[in-house]
């Protein structure tokens, strides 16, 4: 089997490629031609150019929603742009990647999202907004957030009275109601992915859906019942794939209240999980000799990053040496 | 699927709603009371899901008996078709008729939409408000705690809503009780002394116990079971009680929003008023189901070659060629394919589908059945949303005496052709009229719309071919076969062939829908909607196309109504809608107001609509409010660009439309000042933004 020099290559980490031969098609990415196998995204596209394209929705052990619109690119004859992260290349497709068009309507996302949700743990969106001029306060002062459960109790197609005087936002205090991981909507951009790893595409537990409709549409549980009343099983793979922060660790979340999180003083290890026999990789996050979080390697071709509660919580016993402070949820999770 | 469901029961009313529709439970797994068999067997996968799409047949049935849905109705509802409670609720609060929180039996739904607020439903609004308190579908706790939504609540409560579709009987009201069966009402001219009178007794069925308990105390059997595909048998006819809730009244006959009813050379029209729309005999008498004869006597590809070459083009506002769209859907291999009729009419200020519907219900019948045969689909679904009870009702009426006289069914007019059709019914969401929402919401899922492509006609709905039409463009097929595509194209204009339903509301003499060939000026039709009127006040603005479309000024009435004169115009006839505004309107409220219809209807999926719709609003309110300047237009018009750009589906990329033809054409918000005298941001200075 070979593999035309323009294809993208696979992980060097991965398994040999056994997929049968795929045809390949042409496309022209910002004038430069290229070929692509059949079945490839723009953005694929996109990236074996060399060409970087912003994406928050898009996950890739997911697929595509489509949904943050940040990776717009201009297909050529198209009345409108399209998502380079689902669109497939198709034979003779033309791409443009940073017209005036796509620009513009990148920087008004990234504005968008930026004056209606916390940015401030989403990785690239500062250099992004640098990139594309965004200016999120242009809209005006931020409204005050609102108080807890008030946004999960909003009937669909109604909202009160707008004067203009305050930009709407989704912020609302963080749901804090288990020792394992926080989820804090306010940071929130919708892009799914929780959900379709709680659902089917990985997980199958379905703890989480989209609930509401339009500005309010929202993560939630059933009538927004606490994560423990739930069908959550704490696998944590919602937080692996959460590209805002919005869901994180408790004790990510606990050390950035307190400003002591510093990933720049973090060591990243990858192991191998010592529970059972499946041999799941775990990488340790670890700050000052502790373990502060867990995630796994996406591009593992058995697990992609996913884990079960034990793989994602369950370290706790590798620093349980006498006279340490447990910290949250050390020791007695989950009872 | 190993789910885990709510404990909370359901109420008995709540569990017996929801067996009317499904059957009795099989089994413990699926909700039913625990027997020693149930340990010796597992009933799930793939069976157990399939009937996912009965999901929003199961949540009306609740919330048509209860009037909200409980934890242990949407509980119960979830064991009987295995879903996952989070994901079912999610699909509950899509919808703005579902309520999850207790609210009393009786909501009125008070249209404030363009062509009501012209006509006063500001005053309706605030007259509800001092007689029945604020609006809202009941957010609050329930008073005492009670659960299982089984409370004698005498209470009413109102809530504001889009466009009713009753526009040329503005300002209206649309009243629905819950119960067995639930009734409806329509005050149009809403009348607030009539809406605000305490609920009478109903006149059929119910007694005050039955009321109490939600249950069919006056029935002597419960109706039968529905059968897999959610039909109702004969013997319970229609959904709604056919009487008006007391003490509101009947509503007039269909030919009252047809002011040209009468006129024989109507093709679309000319049966309303003229026939029973009950009787199928009626219907038959007047030339009904020759065209679905003659369609046999063509064959499936005969049939497509005349609606090729009639030209016709779908009527919802997309204008894309039906006979492409169905030769592309027959031709493909998967099978089976599906028909989707949309009747999910509720672009504001449009009413034409409904007029169709309620006056003439035969006819999208037959249109359906033509259009299933020429595309061979095996089943049609028709989806009309669920603010039309009345065409609901006429249409569950039409399908029953069309299935009972073998015009539906196996081996139709012996032609070895089997055709069903489905009714379901929308819960109060515009977005579910664009064409990949509608199978969304058929299937049971939240009515987002889908990624293009793959296209309908090769995944549609269930992940089948589909061919999507609207009710007029079906309507319109049955001329065509009856006198062939080429005498049909020969109505209207070269490109926009056939008579075209227009909406005609607002401060005209005679609001209603008209028919007219293509090619007629909007000058034309507007002096028609005048005729009799001694001085016809002269139109500051017309709303073409709906929220969707664009504004013309009062002098330029002389574009013809054609899809390409439009276009030259830089508008759009979308789905007919002709608004008449004349000076006494405040523009700059219509356009708040359609601001907050898109906010309201998004779906919530994509960024640029989701966010900045919102923006949108708030900038056309501080505009509208004095505190706006050329800043703001200048934000609108970056807003707009981007949701026209890089929205999902059509409504993102169209709601900046008629904001920007009012900012552009009318030149509303010309008198803005280029800067604000005081500084909105004082707060926080909008320079650029530091890095977080």
């Amino acid at each position: 089997m070979t593999a035309a020099p323009e294809t993208p290559a696979p992980s060097p980490a991965g398994p040999v490629p056994l997929a049968p031969p795929r045809r390949l098609v042409g496309v022209t990415v910002d004038g430069e031609e290229l070929r692509v196998p059949e079945g490839s995204t723009l953005l694929d596209a996109c990236e074996a150019k060399g060409v970087d394209v912003p994406t928050l929705c898009y996950g890739d052990t997911l697929t595509p929603r489509n949904a943050c619109r940040v990776c717009v690119v201009e297909v050529e004859g198209a009345r409108t742009l399209a998502p380079a992260c689902s669109r497939k290349a198709e034979e003779g497709m033309s791409v443009l990647t940073d017209s005036e068009r796509v620009r513009h309507s990148r920087r008004l996302v990234l504005e968008l999202l930026g004056s209606s949700v916390d940015l401030s743990t989403t990785p690239g969106v500062p250099e992004w907004n640098e990139r594309y001029d965004a200016e999120p306060d242009r809209f005006g002062p931020r409204a005050e957030p609102a108080p807890l459960g008030e946004r999960d109790a909003r009937h669909a197609g109604e909202h009160g009275p707008v004067d203009g005087a305050a930009a709407a936002t989704v912020e609302q205090p963080a749901k804090d109601d288990n020792d394992l991981y926080v989820r804090d909507y306010g940071k929130c951009i919708m892009c799914y992915k929780c959900v379709d790893a709680c659902g089917e595409q990985w997980q199958n537990t379905f703890a989480i859906g989209i609930a509401g409709r339009g500005f309010d549409a929202r993560v939630s549980t059933e009538f927004d019942v606490g994560l423990p009343d739930s069908a959550c099983v704490y696998c944590g793979n919602c937080i692996e794939v959460c590209p805002t922060g919005a869901l994180s660790f408790a004790t990510e979340f606990d050390m950035r209240r307190e400003g002591t999180w510093d990933e720049e003083r973090q060591t990243q290890t990858t192991t191998v999980c010592t529970y059972c026999g499946v041999g799941c990789n775990v990488t340790l996050h670890v700050q000052d000799g502790e373990i502060v979080k867990t995630s796994s390697p996406h591009d593992n071709p058995v697990t992609h990053g996913n884990l079960c509660i034990k793989g994602r919580f369950g370290y706790q016993h590798v620093q349980n040496a006498p006279g340490r402070d447990q910290g949250r949820g050390g020791g007695e999770t989950m009872e | 699927m190993d789910l885990q469901h709510l404990d909370t029961p359901p109420s008995d009313a709540e569990r017996a709603a929801v067996d009317a529709l499904l059957g009795p439970p099989g089994s413990a797994w699926e909700g039913g009371e625990r027997t020693g068999g149930d340990l010796r067997r597992a009933d799930g996968g793939q069976a157990a899901r399939g009937r996912r799409d009965l999901l929003l047949p199961a949540l009306h049935a609740v919330n048509d008996r209860i009037g909200w849905i409980s934890e242990g109705a949407l509980g119960y509802i979830c064991r009987r078709l295995t879903v996952p409670p989070a994901d079912a609720y999610g699909v509950a609060s899509f919808y703005s008729m579902f309520a999850l929180h207790e609210r009393p039996r009786r909501v009125l739904h008070v249209c404030t939409d363009i062509a009501c607020a012209a006509k006063g439903s500001g005053r309706i609004c605030r007259t509800l408000e001092e007689r029945l308190g604020p609006p809202g579908h009941g957010s609050a706790p329930p008073p005492d705690g009670e659960e299982g939504g089984h409370r004698d609540d005498p209470g009413v409560a109102w809530a504001e809503s889009p466009c009713l579709g009753m526009c040329e009987r503005a300002p209206a009201a649309l009243a629905i009780e819950a119960g067995d069966p639930p009734g409806y009402a329509v005050s149009a001219p809403a009348d607030p002394d009539v809406l605000c009178a305490p609920p009478g007794p109903r006149p059929t069925g119910a007694d005050g116990e039955d009321r109490a308990d939600g249950t069919a105390a006056g029935r002597a059997a419960p109706p039968p079971p529905a059968s897999s595909n959610g039909h109702r048998t004969p013997a319970h006819p229609t959904t709604f009680s056919p009487d008006p809730l007391a003490p509101l009244p009947a509503e007039p006959p269909a030919e009252a929003a047809v002011p040209q009813a009468g006129d024989t050379g109507l093709l679309l029209l000319g049966r309303i008023g003229a026939v029973d729309p009950t009787d199928l005999d009626s219907y038959r008498a007047a030339g009904g189901y020759t065209a679905l004869r003659r369609a046999i006597a063509l064959g499936p590809s005969g049939v497509i070659r005349e609606v090729t070459d009639s030209g016709l083009v779908g009527r919802g506002g997309a204008a894309f060629p039906t006979g492409r769209k169905w030769a592309g859907t027959a031709q493909r291999p998967e099978a089976p394919r599906y028909l989707v009729c949309n009747a999910d009419e509720s672009e504001p200020g449009t009413f034409k589908d409904r007029v169709l519907m309620e006056g003439d219900p035969f006819s999208v019948i037959e249109a359906m059945t033509v259009a299933g045969f020429a595309i061979g689909a095996a089943r049609g679904y028709l989806y009309i949303r669920g603010e039309y009870p009345l065409a609901l009702s006429r249409l569950e009426n039409a399908i029953a005496r069309a299935r009972a006289r073998g015009l539906l069914g196996e081996d139709i007019l012996g032609s070895g052709f089997s055709f069903d059709i489905e009714i379901r019914r929308g819960a109060g969401a515009y977005i579910c009229g664009e064409e990949t929402a509608i199978f969304n919401s058929i299937e049971g899922l939240r009515g987002e719309p889908r990624s293009k492509p793959p296209f309908p006609v090769e995944r549609g709905v269930f992940g089948r071919p589909t061919a999507v039409n609207n009710v007029e463009t079906l309507v319109n097929v049955l001329p065509i076969v009856q006198m062939g595509g080429p005498a049909y194209a020969r109505i209207g204009t070269g490109s926009s062939t056939g008579p075209k339903l227009f909406c005609v509301s607002g401060t005209v003499a005679r609001p209603g829908v008209y028919e007219v060939p293509f090619g007629a000026t909007l000058r034309d039709l507007v002096g028609l909607a005048n005729t009799g009127a001694a001085s016809p006040p002269e139109p500051r603005a017309v709303l073409l196309g709906g929220a969707a479309g664009g504004f013309l000024r009062g002098d330029e009435l002389d574009v013809p109504l054609t899809f390409e004169g439009a276009r030259e115009a830089g508008t759009t006839l979308g789905s007919g809608v002709v608004l008449v505004l004349d000076d006494t309107v405040d523009l700059p409220a219509v356009l708040v107001r359609i601001a907050a219809f898109f906010r309201d209807e998004s779906c919530g999926q994509c960024v640029p609509c989701r966010v900045g719709t919102v923006r949108q609003e708030e900038a056309l309110a501080r505009l509208s409010g004095g505190t706006g300047d050329g800043s703001d237009i200048a934000l609108l018009r970056d807003v707009g660009a981007a949701m026209r750009d890089a929205s999902i589906c059509g409504l993102g990329q169209t709601a900046w439309n008629a904001v920007e033809s009012a900012i552009d054409r009318l030149g509303v918000f010309a008198d803005a000042p280029t800067r604000r005298t005081l500084p909105l941001t004082a707060a926080a200075p909008s320079t650029t933004k530091e890095a977080p």
